[in-house]
């Protein structure tokens, strides 16, 4: 009898309108955002932090970033990979050539000039649809990792190639480097990400996110009704890509400290984002969330059950995991082709009614 | 005939080559669109899993080896017997047509009504499943792939370009090869859709399901027939591609180049795969030919695709397609 | 025939209005096919026109030339006395054009709430920063909206679907959803493309309400094609009858019921 809503009315469109209507979710959520603040802090171990957590925050951006694109707007995107880069990319030049430049102020330039080379490779969408646009995403990820390889001025002529990310500080804490302590990767991530999941949840429960979706349900109509289509997709664009070049600016400039691009985001990682919108639910906030923690979680819990816990050959375990994640992308798609999100949705209805059956 | 011109011909020629592989993945592709809708993203890991399981048998490889070893902590790699080429074939097609059958079974016949997209990733789902599964029977490594094949330069084609134009190219028999037995594996298709019973109920699926069904075709044997003839295509452009390269993952990156193959030939045409795979390939030579001493090398990797962006901003139907054309 | 600018007062005194919207020898085609060949009308403030004819008169590429998805290749679309220049359907509906379609276009991934809500995209103003701050002004601008739609919901009785997923509803609810869309958008010109299609005769009959009442209320000027002649000759005021592309009839429904070419081509014997 814990999850009620009897005599909980609404009296106001805004407490209807609310992202957790009832009692339950609210304090749950309270308390579990304090427990992220105030306790993981002093908690969280190196070892989980870097396998898991981190890389968890950062893949929630990347997920809300794609989620917004394909899940709210309808535009597909195999280029996901390809943003990330630029986002680290454009840390990497902005912060060696703005040195005194606030380091969180330059992870967010770099997801606005993500935003615009997101609505480039975006205006193909205004002609074409489904995986054609897919195939104009692929065009993206491709010549863009060309162009971060072949062109020196990107890694500032380098010889190896690599791009790598000086030592920062963010109130005099050192948050960027080899010397950063995991706990400050831990904050920023979880400051970004939060800020960020706010953002997404505010723009989709608007006029926004009601443009984006009519534009996905049925593009025709929508601009018969007063949607201007060149605006509604390419601000999807734009705003997924803000999304998904913070999250690589995160990903180079706080996690991996080095990268290249060919290896780091490959387009085996714009598969992975990919995956994580459609096993998480695919138009759903909270879908984003599940999608990353899962496929975040899946291979570390594979590599400590089979490889130390049975001694199994890593790649022998890696190929399992390659056919699990693709199975379960098939299952998904035919059970509850909204994912995780309308599972737990649907979890929570018998919730509200339990003990009773209906 | 000045040296540039010699030897961008050279280059032409062999992107020709190069474009009748892609086409060869790309035919697979137009099969299943064509009768089903569906763009089947895992076309060319199925080419790679043919080119495995082909290696396998002939090798005398035992199945899900890695597995059997991890689980119970025995070494086994192999039976010890090895196996002709053409058996190993014969073979490998049972296991192909019975892999379709499974993918209609407990895929396809679940996401009959869904949306185009939904199909699609669930197609990239399964491309990723079957090449765990590739790798988990038969191995990862790279494997020398040879159903004798010749190979080689080709002899014949540098005495005749040499007397001709005073430059002998150089081609590789395998290549030339692999333009016959595309060619044959087309002529057969066309054959089979015009002249068979099967033949015409796949053009009646693809043309209109419902009306298909009502005059009584089977659509779930459509189905693991598509699959199956696809499965076989596959086959065949593994065993090309494997013979010139070896067996190895990149072989699935394949179906990537795939797609602006048939953006260019349009979806739903035979001959448009062809002609969309020799344009790729010429034209990937040739823009690499000209354009390394000005950007770079490597521009393959993305040339394809910025020109099938093109041709989707100007022309989607492509070359040979069907115009699509949309109703309130 | 009224051929007078000047409004005047119906018998049961709804006020109808000057000319609001002439089509000016309308002449649309498809490749090779003439869909719409010629035709004249206007349309007065306040009244209830009907477009009736045989299926494939052309009545719906009429109403998609009203709202702007198609451009006719000859004659002129004048609204409010300006002859309007081609443009983008969406900015047609931003001069105060609503429609509903024939096979019911919702969006089928949104609750009837936020579809309805989607009718006032066209007028709901706080910029993009505004929204993903969620500032006061953005906050404050969606409960209006609220509101406005609220009031529509309760027009329409359907406030016990509201939750409800579109794509869940049956098809009577959904043709009165779709006409709730349009609604909130507090249009100028409704324009309704088969509302009553698919209806029992009681479904109609709460359909024929809803439309008078929003005329009557809101005194919008309405478009409809209808094939039900009983609906039709109750509710409008004028009507224009189209076949193969032609017009072959335009008046009130007594002296449509009467002409003798609209009698030969639709309605079969002369209509009580």
């Amino acid at each position: 009898m814990l999850y009620r809503e009897a005599g909980d009315f609404k009296t106001s469109y805004a407490s209807d309108n609310q992202t957790f209507p009832i009692r339950f979710d609210r304090a749950a959520y309270w308390v579990a955002l304090g427990f992220a603040f105030l306790v993981m802090p002093f908690i969280l171990g190196d070892y989980w932090a870097n396998a898991v957590v981190v890389p968890f925050l950062i893949y929630v951006i990347a997920a809300l970033g794609l989620n917004i694109l394909i899940g709210y707007c309808g535009q597909l995107s195999l280029g996901t990979a390809a943003f990330m880069a630029v986002g680290a990319y454009a840390t990497f030049k902005l912060t060696t050539s703005f040195p005194g430049l606030n380091i969180y102020i330059v992870f967010l330039l770099s997801g606005v000039v993500t935003a615009g080379v997101g609505v480039l490779f975006g205006l193909p969408s205004l002609k074409i649809k489904g995986f054609y646009l897919a195939v104009a995403t692929l065009a993206a990820q491709f010549f863009l990792i060309w162009l971060f390889t072949r062109v020196s001025w990107f890694y500032n002529y380098s010889p190896t190639g690599q791009i790598s990310m000086p030592e920062r500080t963010m109130f005099g804490i050192t948050v960027t480097g080899a010397a950063a302590s995991s706990t400050a990767v831990y904050m920023t991530c979880l400051i970004f990400a939060v800020a960020m999941a706010w953002m997404a949840r505010n723009l989709t429960r608007g006029t926004v996110g009601r443009k984006w979706m009519s534009i996905r349900d049925m593009d025709i109509a929508a601009e018969i009704i007063g949607v201007n289509p060149l605006i509604a997709k390419l601000s999807a664009f734009a705003v997924s890509s803000f999304f998904v070049g913070v999250a690589g600016a995160l990903m180079f400039g706080v996690y991996l400290g080095a990268a290249e691009a060919g290896e780091a985001f490959g387009i085996n990682k714009s598969f992975l984002v990919l995956f994580m919108v459609i096993i998480g639910g695919l138009g759903s906030i909270l879908g984003s969330f599940l999608g990353a923690a899962f496929l975040v979680i899946l291979p570390v819990l594979l590599k400590l059950v089979l490889v130390d816990g049975l001694g199994w050959p890593t790649d022998l375990a890696r190929h399992l995991e390659v056919m699990i994640i693709g199975a379960l992308i098939v299952v998904v798609l035919i059970a509850e082709p909204h994912g995780m999100a309308a599972l737990w949705r649907t979890i929570k209805e018998k919730l509200r009614l339990w003990p009773f059956p209906h | 005939m000045s040296d540039t011109v010699l030897f961008a011909l050279e280059a032409a020629l062999n992107g020709l080559t190069v474009g009748i592989m892609y086409s060869l993945v790309a035919l697979g592709f137009v099969l299943i669109f064509k009768a089903s809708g569906i763009f089947n993203f895992a076309q060319g890991v199925m080419a790679l899993f043919a080119a495995l399981t082909l290696v396998g048998f002939q090798q005398g490889q035992v199945p899900f080896a890695p597995l059997f070893n991890a689980l119970l902590g025995t070494s086994i790699h192999e039976f010890g017997w090895t196996l002709p080429s053409l058996l190993a074939i014969v073979l490998t097609v049972a296991v192909m047509v019975a892999l379709a059958w499974l993918i209609e079974r407990l895929v396809l016949k679940h996401l009959v009504n869904q949306e185009p997209i939904i199909l699609f990733m669930a197609t990239i789902g399964l491309s990723y499943f079957l090449e765990g599964l590739g790798d988990i029977m038969w191995g990862a490594e790279v494997k020398r792939l040879d159903v004798g094949i010749p190979q080689g330069m080709s002899a014949w084609v540098d005495e005749v370009t040499y007397n001709l134009l005073g430059y002998g190219f150089y081609l590789d028999t395998l290549n030339l090869w692999a333009l016959v037995i595309a060619g044959v594996l087309v002529t057969a298709l066309v054959l089979f859709s015009q002249y068979t019973k099967q033949g015409r109920a796949l053009r009646a699926v693809a043309d209109d399901h419902q009306a298909a069904l009502s005059v009584g075709i089977s659509l779930r044997f459509i189905w693991v027939l598509t699959w199956s003839i696809a499965g076989i295509v596959a086959l065949v452009a593994g065993v090309m591609w494997g013979s010139k390269s070896g067996v190895q993952f990149s072989l699935s990156l394949i179906a990537l180049k795939a797609l602006p193959v048939l953006i260019l030939g349009g979806f739903t045409s035979i001959p448009g795969a062809i002609v969309g795979g020799l344009l790729i390939g010429v034209g990937e030579k040739l823009f690499d030919f000209f354009m390394q001493p000005i950007i770079g090398g490597a521009t393959e990797n993305w040339f394809a695709y910025m020109l099938a962006l093109l041709f989707l901003l100007f022309r989607p139907q492509g070359l040979f397609g069907e115009k699509i054309i949309e109703r309130v | 025939m009224l051929d007078t600018q000047e409004g005047y007062v119906t018998a049961d005194g709804r006020q109808i209005g000057g000319v609001v919207m002439e089509l000016k020898n309308i002449t649309l085609r498809f490749g090779g096919v003439e869909a719409i060949k010629n035709i004249s009308f206007d349309i007065r403030t306040g009244e209830i026109r009907a477009i009736i004819g045989p299926n494939g008169a052309g009545k719906s590429s009429m109403l998609n030339v009203i709202s702007g998805f198609y451009n006719p290749q000859e004659g002129d679309v004048i609204y409010k006395g300006y002859k309007r220049p081609r443009m983008r359907p969406y900015q047609v509906a931003r001069m105060g054009i609503a429609r509903t379609f024939q096979n019911i276009a919702l969006f089928e991934g949104m609750t009837v709430l936020d579809n309805i809500m989607t009718g006032r995209m066209n007028i709901m103003k706080s910029g993009f920063l505004a929204q993903a701050m969620w500032w006061g002004k953005a906050a404050r601008e969606e409960d209006e909206h609220r509101e406005k739609v609220e009031k529509v919901i309760d027009f329409l009785e359907i406030q016990h679907i509201r939750k409800t997923p579109v794509a869940r509803l049956p098809y009577g609810l959904k043709k009165r959803v779709e006409l709730a869309r349009a609604l909130a958008a507090e249009p100028q010109i409704l324009l309704l493309d088969e509302p009553m299609a698919g209806m029992n005769v009681e479904e109609k009959e709460d359909m024929s309400r809803f439309i008078l009442d929003v005329n009557d209320e809101f005194g919008t000027t309405i478009v409809l094609i209808e094939h039900d002649m009983g609906v039709v000759m109750d509710l409008s005021d004028r009507v224009v009858v189209m076949d193969y592309g032609k017009k072959i009839g335009d008046g009130t429904p007594d002296e449509v019921r009467n002409n003798q070419d609209v009698i030969d081509a639709y309605l079969g014997v002369a209509h009580e």
